[in-house]
């Protein structure tokens, strides 16, 4: 069985962890440079704000309904979802993470009641970590997933499913008749990795709710549709055929992590691995045609292996600029690695994330100068190193424009986007306007408890 | 911490007498540095700090400026001291319970204690384990 523990409006959950006055109130986290919701409270989705739905759409609820707009704080949702993932972690012998506010826990051979276990991890990330989550509980991960759903949509909408399934579901356990009225009240696009096009086609062919798509032949899917599509069918009847690999990606991040076979110890191991994630990692990214804003990097100890020392190490290494060539997320990511690494743990598992995905073409670039196919420059980038696959151009014409403008106007009137002045962090390149404090991160920016 | 060299070698011997051919105690029972991390921090998965503004705990030895170190893991009891949330805002108090009854000290005369008031509800957000003073402002 799998379980797959998923985080309910996760960055909106992680800002109220500590801005207790945005409970109840709706919220919504904008992507970077403020464009549009990537995330939304309860009461933000009741208003009818839509997933994506840009900023300027939206803007009107602050003043008519006192809609709240955070700008993203990856470096807060970061060490929140380390800690999520880890007590999430320790209650099974495998754990696969999914995104930054999923994973699956994998119970297979884990006797007792799988209920009453997943009703304890909920509370446990709830009261340790200040996060809310839902558990959906399957046979296969298609199955959990959907599960999933179905827990938070029952917590969510009183009435859209019988209210016991709220919060945890348990698919595998149910009897066929109240599994398939399930089924039957669940529209066949919710189902993982059945898409916008797929679903109107399925649609069209008369399959409209999951129960439709259960019932249908796998072969006869693979023959009219897809082999990924017959997968899925097979799944949805229990017999489990999807790696993580191979599945959907998630939207907003992308994630790479394995548990490692053999604990490991060294430094230069774990660069290597890190190295690996980073680079299967950054292929994904371009086959979406999509740039990272920052790279998440994670280690752990084994929460199974009691008699060894417990440690879990996380941390978000922003990018000067977003960025989807390998070796500039490498390089982040080995700066994350150092940071976090620390000497004497066995470590049983290693990751790397994704995160402030935005299209390439969506870009916005400080100043057309440059040709959109060369590489970006990258003077001072932070990591001390250059990465250029294409040669760079000649910018002579270019410095010497910024000369004249920097004596005719001052010092410092233009700069180079990407040249890190001051050694700042990039926050001035970014608008992020209503960006809450890095609470868990910064030693200067802790929550304050008034006495 | 220093480590007495006598001591140590005297440890070593005994270890050696006991596990006679295991293959290297010294890197087993090698001493290491005290870390502060796991000595102050029991939960470290549910652990957070914060910063104390104003002078309401000064008799309970907390005062501005200073860094109270937060568990969410251990259960809040009568004589706590916690970090609360009251409209809105987390404050640090000390826990006054007795049966349904509850109420947020101050441990500074000149500061009254926090009653709630009728269907209000006090959320106690995690307890005050250690506080860190530096003593170089």
């Amino acid at each position: 069985m799998y379980a797959l523990v998923d985080g309910n409006n996760f960055y909106v959950s992680c800002e109220r962890v500590f801005r207790r006055s945005l409970v109840g109130k709706p919220v919504v986290v904008l992507s970077n440079n403020d464009g549009c919701a990537i995330a939304r409270s309860d009461e933000a989705k009741a208003l009818g704000i839509k997933m994506g739905q840009p900023w300027f759409q939206c803007k009107h609820f602050e003043g008519s309904h006192g809609l709240i707009a955070l700008s993203a704080n990856f470096s807060l949702y970061g060490d929140l979802s380390d800690r999520m993932m880890s007590i999430a972690g320790s209650f099974a012998p495998r754990q696969e993470i999914y995104s930054i506010d999923e994973s699956f826990l994998d119970f297979s051979g884990v006797p007792g009641d799988l209920v009453a276990t997943c009703i304890e991890v909920r509370a446990r990330v709830l009261q340790w970590v200040g996060l809310p989550t839902c558990v959906g509980i399957g046979p296969t991960k298609t199955l959990a997933k959907l599960a999933n759903h179905i827990a938070k949509t029952a917590e969510r909408k009183p009435g859209s499913y019988p209210s016991a399934l709220a919060q945890v579901c348990h698919l595998g356990a149910m009897g066929k008749p109240e599994l398939d009225s399930i089924l039957a009240a669940t529209s066949v696009g919710e189902v993982w990795g059945v898409g916008r096009r797929i679903g109107a086609q399925l649609v069209d062919a008369g399959v409209r709710t999951v129960l439709d798509l259960v019932r249908l032949d796998p072969t006869t899917v693979r023959r009219r549709f897809s082999v990924v599509l017959e997968k899925t069918v097979r799944e949805l009847q229990g017999t489990a055929c999807i790696e993580l690999d191979d599945a959907p990606p998630p939207k907003q991040q992308i994630m790479v992590s394995r548990s490692f076979g053999h604990a490991v110890t060294r430094g230069v191991d774990l660069a290597t691995a890190i190295t690996e994630f980073t680079s299967r990692a950054a292929e994904k990214l371009r086959n979406q045609h999509s740039s990272a804003g920052a790279v998440v990097v994670f280690i752990r100890t084994s929460p199974f292996r009691a008699d060894d020392p417990q440690y879990s190490g996380s941390t978000t290494v922003p990018l000067v600029r977003p960025s989807a060539d390998s070796a500039e997320l490498v390089a982040s990511a080995l700066t994350g690695l150092r940071r976090i690494y620390r000497k004497g743990y066995r470590y049983a598992k290693a990751g790397v994330m994704l995160v402030e995905l935005q299209s390439q073409y969506l870009q916005q670039f400080e100043l057309d100068w440059y040709d959109k196919d060369a590489e970006l420059p990258t003077i001072g980038s932070g990591a001390g190193h250059q990465v250029n696959a294409t040669p760079q151009r000649d910018r002579t014409l270019l410095m010497t424009a910024m000369d004249e403008v920097n004596r005719r106007y001052g010092r410092g009137s233009l700069h180079l986007a990407s040249a890190g002045v001051g050694g700042a962090s990039r926050s001035w390149s970014m608008k992020q306007e209503r960006k809450t404090p890095r609470y868990t991160t910064e030693w200067d920016e802790m929550p304050i408890a008034r006495a | 911490m220093p480590v007495n060299e006598v001591g140590q070698a005297w440890v070593w011997s005994i270890l050696n007498t006991i596990q006679a051919g295991f293959p290297s105690p010294a890197e087993e029972y090698a001493s290491e540095r005290v870390d502060l991390n796991k000595v102050l921090i029991k939960h470290p998965l549910a652990t957070f700090l914060m910063r104390v503004r104003g002078a309401s705990m000064r008799e309970a030895g907390i005062d501005d400026g200073d860094v109270v170190l937060v568990d969410r893991a251990v259960k809040p009891c009568h004589g706590h001291v916690v970090v609360a949330v009251v409209d809105g805002e987390f404050t640090v108090k000390r826990l006054w319970k007795r049966g349904s009854n509850l109420k947020l000290q101050a441990a500074n005369p000149t500061y009254p204690d926090i009653v709630p008031r009728d269907g209000q509800t006090v959320e106690v957000w995690g307890v005050v384990t250690n506080a860190i003073k530096s003593m170089q402002k």
